[in-house]
This record gives C-alpha cells, sequence and structure tokens, in this order.
C-alpha cells in the first residue's frame, strides 16, 4: 500500500508538472514531448486504479500514433519562436476560460458540485459486478452487446473522417511515374528485349 | 528463522521490491550477454555466407570479440555536436535502450517464469514497442543535421506504418487464444508442434516477421541508415557509448521480437513433441532455441537480400500488408465462429 500511494503521488505529480509545461514551455518540440509524458504517466494512473486496459490503449493510441504525428509535424515546421510568444497574454482569458469549464464538467460529472452523483454511483454498482472479470473483458462484454450500434456509429465517424482527410490532401501531379508491379511482372522476354545481329562496323541505329 | 525471510520476501515492501529487483537482474544480464553475442554470431552467420572466416582474433574462435568492441565504445570520447540540443541529444539514445529492456518484462520463460503476468501482455508488448520510435525520432531532431533528421523521419514513418499490421497479426492470435496474457497464448498452443500458431496461421506469421524486420530497421528495410544517402541515418552525429547504446537497443529489439514470434506462433517454451525425452528439456532451452532460430534468420536475410526502396516499402506496408491481414482478421473470426472453434471464455 506504502509502494502503492508513493507511485500514485509521484505518476500525479508528474502528469501535473508536465502538462504545465506543455501551456509553459517556449518550444513547440518540447511542448510536445512533455505532452507524450503527460499522456504516459496518466496512463501510469489508469494501471494504479486496476484499468489495464484503457492505460495500454492511451499508451498505444496516443503516445504511439498521435503524438508521434504531432512531433511530425512540429518537427517540419520552421516556428519563430518570438511570434508565437507574442499571442500569449492575448489568448490566456479565453484560454483560461476554457480550462475553468473543463474542470467544471468533470466536477459536475463527479457528483462534487451536487449534481450528476448518479452517474457515479451507476458507475460504481455496474464495476461490482464486472470486477469479478478482467476489465478487457468486462469492457467487450459492454460494449459489444448494449452499446454495438453506437460502437458501430463510432466507426463511421471516424470512416467519414479519413475519407474527409484523404479527399482533402488527394491531389493527382501529372507527370508522376508510378511503379506498377502487376505491369513489371506480366512483362514477358519478347516486350522486354531485342536481339539484334550488328554488322562490324555498321552499329546499331 | 526460514519462515521469516519467506514472510519477508513475500509480504514486508522492501522484501518484494528487491524481489523484483533480483527478478529484473535475472532477466537483464542474460539478455544483455545475448545482445553481446547477438552481434557476433550476426557477424558469423554473413562472413559465412560470403565466405569469409568473421571475427576470429580476439579470443578462441573471436569469441571475446564483443567484450572489445564494448570496451572500444566504452573508452571513446562521447562528442556532443555543438549544435545539437544537449539534453535530447543524450536522452534519446537511454529512450532507445529502456523501451528495448522494459518490454521484456511481460515475456513468459518458461510455465510461470515471468516477472510480470498481466493481463494485457500483449497489449503492453505493442504499447513499448511503439515507444521505441521517440528514441529515434528525439535523436535525429536533437543532433540538429539534415541526414540525421531525414534518416529519423524515414525511421518513424516506416515504424509507425508496420506497426499497423502488426497490431492486426496480434489481434489474429488473440482471436485464437481469447486472452491477451502472454503465458495463455503459449498454453493455447500446448501439444504436438502442429499446434502451435505458426501453421494454421502461416501468412500472419510471414506478415509478422516481414514486420518484425521493418520495426527493427533491418535488411531489406534499413533506409533509415542507408549508407549511400544518409551517411548513418539517424544516428549520424552519435560517437562512443551514445552510439553504443542505440546499437545495443536494436539488438535487444531484435532479440523481443524474435522472442515475440517464439511466443505467439512458435509455441513459447512448449517442446515440439510432447512425449518424454523431449519434455525433460527445460522450457527455457525450448524458448532459447526457438529465439535464437528467429535470430538466424535475421541475419540470414540481411546476409540475403538487397534493399527496397523507400516508396516500395511504404506500399507494402499499407497496399499489401494492411488489406491482407485485415482480411485474415475477418477470415480468423468467420472461421472461429462458424469452424465452432471460439476459445471458451
Amino acid at each position: 500500500m506504502l509502494l502503492q500511494a508513493l507511485a500514485f503521488y509521484v505518476f500525479a505529480a508528474v502528469t501535473v508538472a508536465s502538462a504545465a509545461m506543455v501551456v509553459v514551455s517556449r518550444n513547440p518540440v518540447y511542448s510536445v514531448l512533455f505532452l507524450i509524458l503527460a499522456f504516459f504517466n496518466a496512463a501510469a494512473l489508469f494501471v494504479l486504479i486496476g484499468a489495464e486496459f484503457i492505460a495500454m490503449i492511451l499508451v498505444i493510441v496516443y503516445v504511439g500514433a498521435v503524438a508521434v504525428l504531432f512531433l511530425f509535424v512540429v518537427m517540419m515546421l520552421d516556428i519563430n519562436l518570438t511570434e508565437l510568444r507574442e499571442g500569449f497574454l492575448k489568448y490566456l482569458p479565453v484560454g483560461a476560460m476554457i480550462g475553468i469549464v473543463l474542470l467544471a464538467e468533470i466536477l459536475l460529472a463527479l457528483g462534487i458540485l451536487g449534481a450528476g452523483s448518479a452517474t457515479m454511483s451507476g458507475l460504481n454498482a455496474h464495476g461490482a459486478q464486472v470486477m469479478a472479470v478482467d476489465n478487457t473483458r468486462a469492457i467487450g462484454r459492454v460494449l459489444y452487446t448494449q452499446y454495438f450500434y453506437l460502437f458501430q456509429v463510432a466507426g463511421l465517424v471516424l470512416l467519414v473522417a479519413m475519407i474527409g482527410a484523404i479527399v482533402l490532401t488527394l491531389r493527382s501531379r501529372p507527370g508522376v511515374r508510378r511503379q506498377k508491379v502487376g505491369d513489371q511482372i506480366n512483362r514477358t522476354k519478347d516486350q522486354a528485349m531485342t536481339v539484334v545481329k550488328v554488322p562490324t562496323r555498321g552499329g546499331v541505329s | 528463522m526460514v519462515a521469516d525471510l519467506i514472510a519477508f520476501f513475500t509480504t514486508h515492501w522492501l522484501g518484494q521490491g528487491l524481489v523484483i529487483l533480483a527478478q529484473c537482474l535475472a532477466v537483464t544480464v542474460p539478455l544483455l550477454v545475448a545482445v553481446a553475442y547477438m552481434t557476433y554470431v550476426d557477424r558469423k552467420v554473413w562472413a559465412s555466407i560470403q565466405l569469409r572466416r568473421g571475427p576470429n582474433v580476439v579470443g578462441p574462435f573471436g569469441l571475446l570479440q564483443p567484450f572489445a568492441d564494448g570496451l572500444k565504445l566504452v573508452l571513446k570520447e562521447t562528442i556532443i555536436p555543438s549544435s545539437a540540443n544537449g539534453v535530447l541529444f543524450v536522452i534519446a539514445p537511454m529512450i532507445a535502450f529502456m523501451t528495448a529492456l522494459v518490454a521484456w518484462a511481460v515475456v513468459p520463460f518458461d510455465d510461470g517464469w515471468v516477472i510480470a503476468d498481466i493481463n494485457v501482455g500483449i497489449l503492453y508488448l505493442f504499447a513499448i514497442s511503439s515507444l521505441g520510435v521517440y528514441g529515434i525520432i528525439i535523436a535525429g531532431w536533437a543532433s540538429n543535421s539534415k541526414y540525421a533528421f531525414l534518416g529519423a523521419l524515414r525511421s518513424a514513418a516506416q515504424m509507425v506504418s508496420y506497426e499497423v499490421s502488426i497490431g492486426f497479426v496480434l489481434i489474429t492470435v488473440l482471436l485464437c487464444v481469447g486472452s491477451l496474457n502472454l503465458s495463455q497464448v503459449v498454453l493455447a498452443q500446448s501439444g504436438w508442434f502442429w499446434n502451435w500458431f505458426f501453421l494454421p496461421l502461416l501468412p500472419m506469421f510471414v506478415i509478422f516477421f516481414v514486420s518484425a524486420l521493418a520495426e527493427t530497421n533491418r535488411t531489406p528495410f534499413d533506409l533509415p541508415m542507408s549508407e549511400a544517402e544518409l551517411v548513418a541515418g539517424f544516428h549520424t552525429e552519435y560517437s562512443a557509448m551514445t552510439f553504443g547504446l542505440f546499437f545495443l537497443g536494436e539488438y535487444a529489439n531484435m532479440i523481443l521480437l524474435s522472442a515475440l514470434g517464439a511466443v505467439l506462433f512458435l509455441g513459447g517454451w512448449m517442446s515440439p513433441i510432447p512425449y518424454a525425452p523431449f519434455t525433460w528439456v527445460p522450457g527455457v532451452v525450448w524458448f532459447a532455441l526457438k529465439i535464437a532460430f528467429l535470430l538466424f534468420v535475421f541475419s540470414w536475410t540481411k546476409g540475403t537480400l538487397p534493399r527496397y526502396r523507400y516508396d516500395q516499402l511504404m506500399r507494402l506496408g499499407w497496399k499489401v500488408f494492411l488489406p491482407v491481414s485485415l482480411g485474415w482478421v475477418v477470415l480468423t473470426a468467420a472461421v472461429l465462429q462458424f469452424g465452432g472453434w471460439v476459445p471458451k471464455l
């Protein structure tokens, strides 16, 4: 228990500190790296409360895929650091507002501000019967039965987003010579080469 | 007295911590020795393929060569380029090396011989292997050099692409097992060697192995370090032990992916024939033999195949492996469902 409490405080402190550094740090590449650290520590916190499946998915999806793309984009952009700093105070109120709204929503959902405690107690009641099996199985049982249609709809939304991204970035440039593997394999000896009898001193025309 | 000791190591937090530390050492030390000798075996195998002798000067049969190389790397001066980002430049090889080591926590060496027998072992391995890309991409950026940066971008794109197909391969295996626990994966393949998943899932095994080559940046997919184009790729600016850590990490990753292949497709610690003289051999030995076989194939491909072109690499990953593995997931699910072989949950 002592080790667990210690681990919790370490992970929580690192999460909060690195989240703060995401906003404060001067270099956008550092911001993304701190964001990755924050994701990773959040995953560790999930492990501590026994939600190992969500923890692993968090690492695979956010750290392993999304943040890599962030890092890609940020590294490729040639960002002027001083220009980036100028808007900080101007956007501070808006950012703070969004932060406060998000915090209020979380507190509401947890039932600390009075309302919404029904969700929490409902989850707790559900959790009690779910704890008997490991949580990968528990999530699967709920996701593929009760929430099956919502799950499918989520998949469709992602598909539409993917098609949208492809449509936005797809452009057919003229003059690109693509490798066509089928053509290469189907080529026969007759098409590929001709045997020429070269006359002496005549050369090939 | 003995009972006190047992109680200390099983219940007290300090004792438990010491046990975990000892377990980590018991895995890490043999692993590092294996990494050292993997470099030796690699060079011997390539030498044989090219009708040479390979390292044969240091020690009998050149057996001390890895240690001579290691000593050389340790004694050299670590050079940090003046225009490089110092902190990240040093952290990058540590990330690359550490991610290759921490993944071993969930690998089962024998029945019950595993540091962390967690229920999401496969996902843990997948998550850790997806972290390995950070060491490389940070190294490329922090070096502040064009060659290193291009090499890092290539490598990152390559690893992200091939992780997708590895993910689908893992899904087919876990469909057949019904569990994400690696020990359960091995136990599901018990019996004769044709019960191992490499036979029923042969196309997936091939895709897994080719993707493993791409994940570890080995020939024919070693584009991040293609000498003719990018000098030495992402570790162009690295020297001495910072380079050594990348090198060790790469080999540790190779051994890790071989171990994963052995667990998922070659029955882990199981003996190929479930009868007397074969079952007397400890499971660890079988496991090591299977890893050694896969590692030999790694060296063999490196000694045999030419390098892919970058667009061919991406084409193979996204246009061939992704649809094939996705289709195979659907096929496996359908066969399990309609053939009545769905694993009991």
